[in-house]
């Protein structure tokens, strides 16, 4: 049934498949992004309660989730990478951790922005804030754990190992703000049941979510593709795409 | 093949050598203990020596003081044995290697925790701690040391082959310590308002049974990456 994915594993077909990908995530990611911010910011209604300033949920929430969704995504490349020995899905977790550190830093900034207008603080010590610093941390641990080997196969196996270590915290994240009485407001997007938010706020919102997924997978695919060239440098294609490109 | 020994006796040697080879070396055992005392006596130093303010920091103080500790202590864990080779012996061995990390793990926690745990009521008296929280400390740092020494030993194994594991050691595993930190400073905080804390404890003793399930397969694939 997957014997059809079996064939990317080469990192050739791999390089040419994530080429080929690239447009279609990037236009859209530019896309969504846009009509989701455009919307968001400019079209949607203003809350009742926290006037204008709630609009960096249109930035925040987006950040927030994904950075969730970066490590499992990382987290399940690493796992493939560790069981299978697939060396591209390591590539792939190794090309991942930057981008999920830098979105984890924006969710963490946009909150305290949004935080200081509406509870007077720019941080608080609670279960989702602190939960959200450490999955910042484990970002930040894995990928300095990655650039502290000399051996690249090595690193992504150590660095791997790290990352499944680390889902733990996934859950945490998620549920920190039922399972403590929080500051943070609890989560209004349900997926089963209706949302408890007006659907013209909900809508460039959710438009935004998949904006910044898409976002995500098109700066992977960029440093997936870089990651690739990097340690497959000895290697004929390599060599015959760089003599294409004119790189001497 | 023929197993030669049982995993009980190959557990016991592991365990055994450990100990002796620690008792052997008495400084490593003292100066974790020493390092936890002398951090826990700067607070009051650095915060004033009022008993209202030392109350309500205490448990932090401890736990945090305990943390570090641990930390410290962890570095050595697989050290001398990954210099001298008998760490790769051990990976080449027929009995499993999560039992043998575990024996060392447990050798581990205790030569570092349990002194740790024995000095701890101490600190508490000179650090002003409610009386009723007493037992509340004592509880978590016996559920929550084990599992500060299993996590550690996770980032230990991982950076264990690194001529500069020591700061690194500290991002890695800082962070899977602070739900532990966290829940072991509510209990105490709980217990001293005399409101029940058996939940924190329960999360706790939860945390104890998972990581000793899993972190010794964590730490065993971790040291075959390290050893390669």
């Amino acid at each position: 049934m997957w014997k059809w994915l079996h064939s990317y594993a080469d990192p050739e077909r791999a390089y040419k498949l994530s080429s080929n990908l690239l447009p279609w995530f990037a236009t859209l990611a530019i896309a969504f992004i846009g009509i989701g911010t455009i919307w968001g910011l400019g079209f949607a209604p203003t809350d009742y309660q926290q006037g204008d300033s709630y609009r960096i949920i249109f930035i925040h929430v987006p950040a927030a989730s994904m950075s969730m969704a970066a490590y499992m995504a990382m987290a399940t490349c690493s796992f493939i990478g560790l069981v299978w020995q697939i060396k591209s899905a390591d590539w792939a977790a190794a090309s991942i951790a930057p981008i999920g550190a830098v979105i984890t830093f924006i969710a963490l900034i946009t909150g305290s922005t949004w935080g200081k207008p509406m509870w007077g603080a720019w941080w608080v010590w609670d279960a989702r804030l602190t939960s959200e610093l450490v999955l910042l941390f484990l970002y930040l641990g894995i990928i300095s754990l990655y650039a502290s080997f000399e051996d690249k196969v090595l690193a992504a196996r150590a660095s791997g190992i790290l990352a499944l270590v680390g889902v733990i915290n996934i859950p945490i994240i998620k549920y920190s703000v039922d399972w403590w009485s929080s500051l943070h407001q609890p989560s209004t997007i349900r997926i089963t049941e209706k949302s408890t938010m007006s659907t013209d706020m909900l809508y460039p919102l959710l438009i935004n979510i998949v904006g910044f997924g898409l976002m995500i997978a098109a700066i992977t695919i960029v440093r997936f593709r870089s990651e690739i060239l990097a340690r497959n440098g000895m290697r004929p294609w390599v060599r015959e795409l760089a003599k294409a490109e004119g790189v001497k | 093949m023929k197993k030669g020994i049982s995993y009980t006796q190959a557990f016991g040697t592991v365990l055994k050598r450990d100990l002796q080879i620690a008792i052997r070396h008495r400084g490593d055992i003292f100066n974790p203990l020493l390092f936890f005392v002398l951090v826990v006596t700067l607070f009051p130093l650095a915060i004033g020596p009022e008993p209202q303010v030392l109350t309500r920091v205490a448990p932090g103080i401890i736990w945090v003081a305990a943390l570090l500790a641990s930390m410290l202590s962890l570095e050595r864990l697989f050290k001398a044995d990954y210099v001298d080779g008998s760490l790769e012996q051990m990976l080449l061995s027929p009995q499993p290697l999560p039992l043998m990390v575990l024996a060392k793990v447990l050798a581990h926690w205790i030569l570092t925790g349990v002194p740790l745990i024995l000095v701890a009521p101490l600190l508490a008296v000179l650090l002003h701690l409610d009386s009723n929280s007493y037992g509340a400390l004592i509880a978590t740092l016996a559920l929550g040391t084990p599992v500060l020494s299993l996590l550690g030993a996770i980032g230990v194994a991982l950076t264990v082959g690194l001529h500069k594991g020591g700061v690194l050691l500290s991002l890695l595993i800082l962070p899977l310590y602070i739900p532990v930190l966290i829940f072991a400073t509510s209990a105490i905080d709980a217990a001293g308002l005399n409101l029940p804390y058996d939940g924190q404890l329960a999360i706790i003793g939860a945390m104890l049974i998972g990581s000793l399930t899993l972190a010794p397969f964590a730490i065993g694939a971790s040291l075959r990456v390290s050893t390669n």
